[in-house]
C-alpha cells in the first residue's frame, strides 16, 4: 500500500505563541517549533499499516526551510522518504491555497491512502483533509479513532461527541486521525541515524505547475486583518472557609454550570 | 532547567532530545512511585533499550550505537536527572558489556554482542564478594576447568540486576592467588547453579534491588572465557575506568535535579515577605550548588573526551568519579536544607535524592579507592 502522511511544523503549543506584527502570520522565529502532535499518530498508523501490508510510507509537508526539521522528526519514526514543498511564494497561504498545493503534490505521489492528523495545534481548522479530498475527487474519512483496511476498502470509526460512527470508503481516500487511534512509537538511535540517509525531495511551485499568484497572500481567500493578544488570565475566585466553604464551592460550580 | 550542551553531531543532538522526551514522559512521572514500592521497572528499561540506549558507546558493527563517551555520558546524565535507578541500570548494563566488547575474540563479539547491546537483554557485573570489595584481587570464587567448561563456585556480592539480569560477567579465580590468577567468564542467567539470593534492604535505589549471587557448581562453557586465563583482573579494572565515568555522569544528573528543585522551591517560597532565594544565606548556598554541578559536569566530560581521543584517562576518570559523587552528596544534602522541614519529608523528592547520592560515593570503587588510584598515578609521575 502506498501511503502518504501529511505533516506540519507548528509552534509548541505548550509555550507562548505570537503572530508577526507585520503580516499576521505565525512568528516562527520566536517559537520552539515542533512536529504537530496529532501528525505523530498519523505517522504511527501509516507505519502499522506498512508493517501489516507492506508498501511505502512517504511524508509530505509544505512549509519554509525549517519545516525540514519536522520532516526529519517524522522520518526518525520510520517512514521511507519525504517530499517538502518549499517556495518563498507560499508564505501567507490560507487553508484553501494550501490544499491546492498539497493536492498537486499528492497527484505526483499517487497514493492509495493519505493520512493526516485531525487538526494542527496552530490553525486548528480541521478542514485540510476535506479540501484535499474535494480537489482530488477522493473520499475523506475524518476524525478516526480506528482504521481497518480490507483490500481496497477502508473502515473508520469516526469519533464524535456522542460516541462514534462507522464509515467506509474505497481507496484512494484520505483519513484524518485523533490521538485516540494509537500510541505513537518513540524513535530510536537507529531511526535517527537512518533518517539522515532517507531521500527528501524538494518541490517548488513551478515543479507542481502552480502559479505564485494562486497561493500566498495574493492567492488566499481569507486575510487576517488584525489580531489582539489573548487577555491575561483573570484572578480566580478565592473561597475562604468560615464554616460554609462547601456551600460556597457548590454555588460556584453551579453558577459556572460545572454541575 | 534545560542544560546547555555542545554536542559533536546533529544526530547526537537529536538523540539527547529523544532521551529527554522519553525521560520526561515515561521516567520522571513514575520514579517516586516505583521507588516507594520497590518495583523494578523492567518494561521501562526495555523501552530505553529499544530506543538504542543499551549499547551507546559500542561499535555499530556489533549492534552498538557508535557514540562517543562524551555523548553516552550526557544521555546518562539526563536520565539520572529524572530517575537515578534507570540511569544506573544503563550504566551497569553498559559496564557488563565492556569485557566482551573490549577483550572478546572477534567470534565472541559477533556471536554475543548484538543480543547484549540490542536492548532486550540486561547484564550484571559480578566482581565484589562478601569478604572482598575494594580488595578485589583477593577474591575466592573459583572456576575449575572441567572438560569443555568451567565449574564456578563461590558468592558474589552487591550485584545490581541480580534477579533480573540475562547474563552475568563473573570474575573468578582460575589460577593461583593474587590478581594474576583471575579470569572473566560470561554466564547466561539460566545456567543451573547460579542462584540470586534475597535482595538487600538498601537505603535507596529500592526500585533496583541488589543481592548476592551464589555460584553453586555453575557450569560455564569454555568458549565463554573472555580474554585469556589470568587476564580477568586487568579487564575488570579497565571496565571500571569506563564505568566510573558512568557513575560520575549519574552524579551530575542527580545533583542537577536536586539543584533545579531547590531553586524552584526557593523562588516560590516566601518568608518575611520575600522569596527565600533573595536571602543571601539561601541564594549563596544555591550559587555554590550550581557552581559545583557545572564543575563536575565539565570535569566528567573532559575525562570522556580524553577517552574518546584514545588518550590515557584512568586518572581523570577516578578524579571525575570522586569529585562528581562527593559533589552530588553535598548538593543533595544542601537541597534538603534549602527546603527545610519540607525537604525532610517524602512529599518532595530531595530527601530521596540525598539518600540516592550516598551510594554513588561507594559503587564502582569507593571514593577512598579513587583517591588511591589518583595517588598512585601521582606517585608514578
Amino acid at each position: 500500500m502506498n501511503i502518504v502522511v501529511l505533516v506540519k511544523q507548528v509552534p509548541d503549543s505548550g509555550a507562548e505563541r505570537e503572530l508577526r506584527s507585520d503580516d499576521q502570520t505565525i512568528d516562527r522565529s520566536s517559537a520552539n517549533n515542533v512536529l504537530n502532535e496529532m501528525d505523530e499518530y498519523a505517522v504511527e498508523e501509516a507505519l502499522k499499516l506498512q508493517e501489516a501490508l507492506g508498501g511505502e510510507v512517504t511524508v509530505l509537508t509544505m512549509g519554509p526551510e525549517q519545516a525540514g526539521e519536522a520532516i526529519r522528526k517524522a522520518l526518525q519514526m520510520g517512514p521511507d522518504k519525504a517530499v517538502h514543498v518549499l517556495d518563498g511564494a507560499l508564505h501567507g497561504s490560507c487553508a484553501v491555497a494550501t490544499s491546492k498545493v498539497l493536492a498537486a503534490a499528492l497527484r505526483t505521489l499517487n497514493p492509495d491512502l493519505v493520512l493526516a492528523g485531525a487538526e494542527s495545534t496552530d490553525g486548528r481548522v480541521q478542514v485540510m483533509p476535506h479540501m484535499i479530498a474535494e480537489r482530488l475527487g477522493i473520499a475523506a474519512l475524518t476524525g478516526a479513532r480506528k482504521l481497518t483496511v480490507d483490500g481496497g476498502t477502508l473502515t473508520v470509526e469516526r469519533q464524535t461527541e456522542e460516541g462514534y460512527e462507522v464509515v467506509t470508503a474505497a481507496t484512494p481516500a484520505i483519513v484524518s486521525v485523533w490521538d485516540t487511534i494509537n500510541e505513537p512509537r518513540y524513535p530510536s538511535l537507529k531511526g535517527i541515524m537512518a533518517a539522515k540517509k532517507k531521500p527528501v525531495q524538494t518541490l517548488s511551485l513551478a515543479d507542481l505547475g502552480i502559479s505564485p499568484d494562486e497561493v500566498g497572500f495574493a492567492g488566499s481567500t481569507s486575510t487576517v486583518v488584525e489580531s489582539t493578544k489573548r487577555p491575561p488570565r483573570q484572578a480566580g475566585t478565592k473561597v475562604t472557609d468560615s464554616g460554609d466553604g462547601g456551600v460556597q464551592l457548590v454555588e460556584f460550580l453551579a453558577t459556572e454550570r460545572f454541575v | 532547567m534545560t542544560v546547555e550542551r555542545i554536542l559533536p553531531t546533529p544526530e547526537a543532538s537529536d538523540l539527547l532530545a529523544l532521551v529527554c522526551d522519553i525521560a520526561d514522559r515515561e521516567l520522571a512521572p513514575r520514579a517516586a512511585d516505583f521507588e516507594a514500592r520497590g518495583e523494578f521497572p523492567r518494561e521501562l528499561l526495555r523501552l530505553l533499550g529499544r530506543a538504542g540506549l543499551f549499547g551507546l558507546p559500542y561499535d555499530e558493527e556489533y549492534g552498538g550505537g557508535g557514540q562517543p563517551y562524551e555523548v553516552y555520558l550526557q544521555v546518562l546524565e539526563e536520565i539520572a536527572a529524572r530517575w537515578l535507578a534507570a540511569a544506573e541500570a544503563i550504566s551497569v548494563h553498559t559496564l557488563s558489556c565492556y569485557p566482551v566488547a573490549a577483550h572478546g575474540t572477534d567470534a565472541q563479539r559477533k556471536r554475543l554482542l548484538p543480543d547484549m547491546l540490542g536492548g532486550e537483554l540486561l547484564g550484571a557485573y559480578c566482581l565484589s564478594e562478601p569478604a572482598g570489595g575494594s580488595d578485589a584481587g583477593a577474591m575466592t570464587t573459583r572456576a575449575q576447568r572441567d572438560g569443555d567448561g568451567y565449574v564456578v563456585t563461590g558468592t558474589k556480592a552487591w550485584i545490581t540486576h541480580a534477579h533480573h539480569a540475562d547474563f552475568f560477567n563473573v570474575f573468578c579465580r582460575t589460577g593461583g592467588p593474587g590478581p594474576r590468577g583471575i579470569s572473566c567468564l560470561l554466564a547466561d542467567a539460566g545456567t543451573p547453579g547460579i542462584v540470586p539470593q534475597a535482595a538487600e534492604r538498601t537505603m535507596a535505589l529500592r526500585a533496583s534491588p541488589i543481592a548476592q549471587v551464589a555460584f553453586d557448581g555453575a557450569r560455564i562453557p569454555a568458549d565463554r572465557l573472555i580474554g585469556e586465563e589470568g587476564a580477568g583482573f586487568r579487564i575488570a579494572m579497565q571496565a571500571l575506568d569506563a564505568g566510573r565515568l558512568g557513575i560520575a555522569a549519574c552524579a551530575v544528573g542527580l545533583a542537577q535535579a536536586a539543584l533545579d528543585y531547590a531553586v524552584g522551591y526557593a523562588r516560590g517560597r516566601e518568608q518575611f515577605g520575600q522569596p527565600i532565594i533573595d536571602f543571601q544565606g539561601v541564594g549563596f548556598l544555591l550559587a555554590d550548588m550550581a557552581t559545583a554541578v557545572s564543575a563536575a559536569r565539565a570535569q566528567t566530560l573532559w575525562a570522556a573526551r580524553l577517552k574518546d581521543a584514545g588518550r590515557p584517562y584512568s586518572q581523570e576518570a577516578a578524579k571525575a568519579k570522586l569529585f562528581a559523587t562527593d559533589m552530588a552528596m553535598r548538593v543533595t544534602t544542601d537541597a534538603v536544607q534549602v527546603l527545610g522541614g519540607a525537604g525532610y519529608v517524602a512529599d518532595h523528592p530531595v530527601e530521596r535524592y540525598m539518600r540516592e547520592a550516598k551510594v554513588l560515593q561507594i559503587v564502582e570503587g569507593t571514593n577512598q579507592i579513587q583517591r588511591m588510584v589518583i595517588a598512585r598515578h601521582l606517585a608514578k609521575g
